[in-house]
């Protein structure tokens, strides 16, 4: 029971071959909590991460991940993980803020600047991806950006050097056996003029997950739909496997649950929805939630 | 027809002719299908020069989207071994650093570290470390094509992926101006090019299809009118992300356009063309197939030209009348000054108990059963 709980159903629509990771988000239906699922994934199997924090500081990260089981505190201890604090608030910039961003709070929006603070960050990035690999722990790394609409802001709206920075943080993951986790607000970038970071994003992925309010609208125990479109490169083996994924989800104190649509969560239904689900898998004809 | 345009490419120029040149066009929705493309006609025409079928003695890749490691191994699962490898193909590698900034991290940290990861040593990769400056990357493309071996006039091909990453560090026409001088370089043999239409405005697109003789749009097989990109129908999506229409429109010189198109998609790890179901759609008629039929026969011709219309009484022994605007009454009996005596007779003529309606043609012009309001004035 416990091993379809968790999460599992990301997992296995999201496979292990992507290498960027857009998760696409709303006001109404937040994504962080993929963005948690995935962190906390990352840094599970003896792998590593770096965290492009511009939306929360390091204690909200830190208290929700706790609560996953998965101490944060700990692993930057350990320099498992590293985490960009890139947040500027008036007054109380980060260190890192400070370090890599000097310019920008000197002369204001020039161009050239904004691009050398770019230039620092992913520097600063690639030198701890290489420190990462030359080590003993030559897990899987994982570089994630939350978010890119605040990055956008953070480079005074300049969408080029944003997008640079992003162009060589997807060489990083082909060079380097590294990971892209990029959260995007969709709901931003709804008008047609806007829309090129997004769409520059959406092409960069090679899986996309969407959370989306439900489209039937409010229900009690289901937080949203999530989407998830695995794009697929060629080099991927399991190329006939299931592309588009679509379930509803419901984000707990301490996990995520992932379900397909008509299964509601009650613990009574949910056992009976698993029961069935494992009598699905021994019968002999194909199970409908596969859709191979 | 993929087979055809990597002929056109193939056989490259004419004399006194610009290079031919290919325009690949995706959107998102089947982006990685349109990819596919291009990494087929790329290896295809890469395997064409290696066996010395082509015109070209080698193929240079510029390499914007994806590492020039996926080209080497798209084109060693078609069959090309190392040796053929570095004889034909060059890739330069505006992926890997595009602006220079691994190269100026590794010269900040220059000390004892000298893992050269990023300097390929690859014979056949070039790294290319600022793609701004379009000049310098059509000296690197030309100095890259003319390196290949092999005696007398030597031509080689390009291939672009994509310009839409080129598009982001260059304006418009100085791409455009890029690859019309590479169209018309004398060794150049064929051009082809990758554009993600649907990140631009839609007069990106048209500027380069206009630098080239043929466009290849992947269009996604199934489109849904209700939502493009929405996860609404998952089926449909599906279908998009595994087949697609590969529809080619072919400039000849005589300035005619063939269009034609055939079904793309994935197998394992290959893309392949569906020509089965190659649609010879200008050359069928513009009637729609249907079960039952919409044509007439010889026969129903004649019977439907024998049909004397209601209102068609005239012709029949009398003379045919037309209405000119001027007088309301038939003419040739009265005069139209004598109307008031007109009226009496006509009375007891058509005084019967049925009513009938009497209706003058406009003129010859019209057809008797046409649509248009008769006598022009029911407003219709």
């Amino acid at each position: 029971m416990e091993e379809y709980g968790g999460g599992d159903l990301l997992s296995e629509a999201m496979g292990s071959a992507a290498r960027v990771v857009v998760v696409e988000d709303c006001v109404e239906a937040p994504g962080a909590f993929v963005l948690h699922l995935l962190l906390k994934r990352a840094l599970a199997g003896g792998g590593a991460a770096a965290f492009l924090a511009l939306a929360q500081p390091f204690t909200h990260y830190d208290r929700i991940l706790r609560k996953m089981g998965c101490n944060l505190s700990l692993h930057r201890r350990n320099e498992r993980l590293h985490f960009f604090e890139l947040q500027a608030f008036p007054g109380k910039q980060s260190f890192y803020y400070l370090m890599l961003f000097p310019d920008i709070i000197g002369s204001g929006a020039k161009d050239g600047a904004i691009a050398d603070c770019f230039v620092r960050l992913y520097s600063e990035i690639q030198r701890v991806v290489e420190a990462t690999r030359t080590g003993e722990n030559a897990g899987q790394f994982t570089i994630m950006i939350d978010d890119v609409s605040l990055l956008e802001v953070a480079a005074h709206g300049s969408v080029d050097n944003v997008l640079d920075f992003l162009y060589y943080c997807v060489t990083l993951t082909s060079e380097m056996n590294c990971s892209l986790v990029i959260l995007i607000h969709e709901d931003i970038y709804a008008v047609e003029e806007n829309m090129g970071l997004l769409l520059h994003l959406r092409h960069i992925a090679d899986l996309v997950v969407k959370a989306a309010p439900l489209s039937t609208g409010l229900a009690a125990d289901v937080h949203g739909q999530l989407s998830v479109v695995n794009k697929g490169t060629f080099s991927e083996q399991r190329a006939k496997a299931q592309k588009v994924w679509s379930f509803h989800f419901k984000v707990k104190e301490n996990s995520t649950d992932f379900f397909y649509p008509g299964s509601t969560m009650s613990k009574v239904s949910l056992n009976l929805f698993f029961t069935n689900l494992l009598a699905f898998k021994h019968s002999p004809q194909p199970s409908p939630l596969n859709f191979t | 027809m993929a087979e055809a345009v990597v002929r056109y490419l193939r056989d490259g120029r004419l004399d006194g002719e610009h290079a031919p040149a290919l325009a690949l066009e995706g959107s998102l929705q089947c982006c990685s299908l349109a990819a596919g493309a291009m990494l087929h006609v790329t290896a295809a025409l890469a395997s064409q020069a290696a066996a010395g079928k082509a015109q070209a003695r080698g193929l240079v890749v510029v390499a914007f989207d994806r590492s020039p490691e996926v080209y080497l191994e798209f084109m060693r699962r078609r069959g090309l071994d190392a040796n053929a490898l570095n004889r034909c193909v060059r890739i330069l590698d505006c992926y890997t650093d595009p602006l220079g900034w691994k190269q100026k991290f590794q010269n900040q940290q220059h000390q004892e570290n000298s893992t050269k990861q990023f300097s390929t040593n690859k014979e056949n990769i070039t790294v290319l470390r600022n793609v701004k400056d379009v000049n310098k990357m059509m000296y690197s493309i030309t100095e890259l094509g003319g390196g290949f071996e092999g005696e007398g006039k030597m031509y080689f091909s390009i291939a672009v992926d994509s310009i839409s990453s080129l598009l982001r560090h260059a304006s418009v026409p100085s791409v455009s101006g890029l690859l019309s001088n590479l169209r018309s370089h004398e060794q150049v043999s064929s051009i082809f090019w990758l554009i993600h239409s649907d990140l631009h405005e839609p007069k990106v697109p048209r500027a380069f299809e206009c630098l080239s003789t043929m466009v290849a749009c992947v269009e996604p097989a199934l489109v849904d009118p209700v939502c493009v990109e929405s996860p609404g129908s998952m089926s449909t999506l599906e279908q998009n992300y595994s087949k697609a229409k590969f529809i080619v429109r072919l400039k000849r010189r005589n300035g005619r356009v063939k269009h034609f198109y055939e079904d793309l998609y994935v197998e394992g790890n290959d893309v392949k063309f569906d020509s089965a179901h190659v649609s010879t759609e200008v050359n069928q008629s513009l009637v729609p197939k249907v079960q039952f039929n919409l044509e007439l026969s010889e026969k129903e011709r004649t019977d439907r030209a024998n049909v004397v219309l209601p209102f068609e009484h005239q012709g029949k022994g009398e003379p045919i009348q037309i209405y000119d605007g001027r007088r309301s009454l038939p003419e040739g009996q009265r005069d139209p000054n004598l109307a008031p005596a007109l009226v009496d007779e006509i009375a007891p003529k058509s005084g019967t108990a049925k009513g009938e309606i009497h209706y003058v043609r406009d003129s010859d012009d019209e057809q008797p059963d046409s649509d248009e309001d008769p006598d022009d004035d029911l407003d219709i």
